[in-house]
């Protein structure tokens, strides 16, 4: 009787945890290979937008160099000329810098820009070998054509695997 | 080719059986680098260094949700003896310096860092009398990771990044394989120095 108390009844009940917990649904993420959804207001890698004519929206004006509570931002501003013609106020920023090792994506740049130029997304793979390499100048963060800031993040690693097959 | 060597295998009894040759199998070769940059990379032990809020996400890396042990990480060592990497979570402050130090010269050789997070990497936002502004002023740091926090996701990806890194590494010569320890303890006065 002692032995079934003491012995049985426990490792059945045991069991019995294992038993019922075999029907839960998986929890692991499948990171590198497939993303998991994130929240729609995200705060990760910053890109500088355009208009939809290929003018650049920022213009200069240092506003979030000021917001930014890690003075991780550097703005550098000049005059624009109907020559060379950047974004369409009167000014323009030559030297837009980013150090994102400092910086700690709380979003305060987005919040101060009046032209909703500075934009932060949802691109987190940003672990690198070297400090230098997280200096981020204008032409990393400036997007490539009008809309490319809103374009779904594809992860290196999904990339990788598209190539592939 | 391939075929009459085989042949020559199977009816010559005194060469020396290689592998699974005898039954139409193959053979890999392959460098010992590559060996032990593969067994070093999929077994990167980490050495629980968490210092501040972004050991709480180091800490959900390992739960189920994101589950490091699929990389091969997943026995966090509280002693610098059996660690591989030490994951430099959070704020580094100065009186934390020298034991961090002490705690890296303890673990053996080979040995890499992460450094996660804004504030382990640069400082962040304290720029001030009482934080070391960037934790490789104190420990060579391999990968950085920038966040505050990072996301268990950002580092799951330094760790892949660390692994591509440890399988790259290419040894000069016998003592680059690292099989031993390279660099001597230190000495008493460079301690203190």
């Amino acid at each position: 009787m002692g032995l079934y108390k003491q012995v049985v009844k426990p490792v059945l009940a045991g069991f019995g945890i294992t038993a019922k917990r075999l029907k839960h649904r998986k929890v692991t993420l499948g990171y590198p290979e497939e993303l998991r959804e994130q929240y729609p207001r995200t705060r990760w890698r910053h890109f500088l937008t355009r208009y939809d004519n290929g003018l650049e929206k920022c213009i200069g004006c240092s506003l979030c160099a000021g917001a930014c509570p890690a003075r991780c931002i550097y703005v550098e501003a000049a005059e624009n000329t109907d020559e060379a013609r950047f974004s369409p106020g009167e000014r323009y920023a030559p030297r837009y810098e980013i150090n994102m090792i400092r910086c700690i994506f709380c979003g305060y740049c987005q919040e101060a820009c009046p032209t909703g130029a500075i934009v932060l997304r949802k691109n987190f793979e940003l672990a690198d070998y070297k400090r230098e390499d997280f200096i981020y100048t204008k032409e990393m963060l400036l997007e490539k054509y009008p809309g490319e800031a809103d374009a779904p993040f594809v992860g290196h690693y999904q990339k990788t695997a598209t190539r592939k097959s | 080719m391939p075929k009459r060597v085989e042949t020559i295998v199977l009816h010559d009894s005194s060469t020396p059986v290689l592998g699974d040759v005898q039954k139409g199998g193959n053979v890999v070769v392959t460098s010992l680098e590559t060996l032990l940059g593969q067994a070093r990379a999929n077994s990167l032990w980490p050495l629980t260094f968490g210092l501040a809020c972004c050991a709480i996400e180091m800490m959900s890396t390992v739960a189920s949700r994101f589950d490091i042990a699929r990389f091969g990480s997943e026995a966090f060592r509280a002693t610098p003896r059996q660690a591989d990497v030490m994951i430099i979570a959070g704020r580094l402050s100065k009186k934390m310096a020298p034991v961090l130090r002490q705690i890296y010269d303890q673990m053996p050789e080979p040995k890499w860092v992460i450094s996660m997070g804004a504030c382990a990497s640069s400082g962040g936002v304290y720029n001030n009398y009482a934080i070391v502004q960037g934790a490789d002023q104190v420990v060579p740091v391999d990968v950085y990771v920038p966040g505050c926090p990072p996301s268990p996701d950002a580092l799951i990806y330094a760790v892949l990044k660390l692994q591509e890194k440890v399988k790259r590494h290419t040894a000069r010569n016998l003592s680059d394989l690292r099989l031993t320890e390279v660099h001597a303890p230190r000495r008493l006065e460079e301690v203190e120095a």
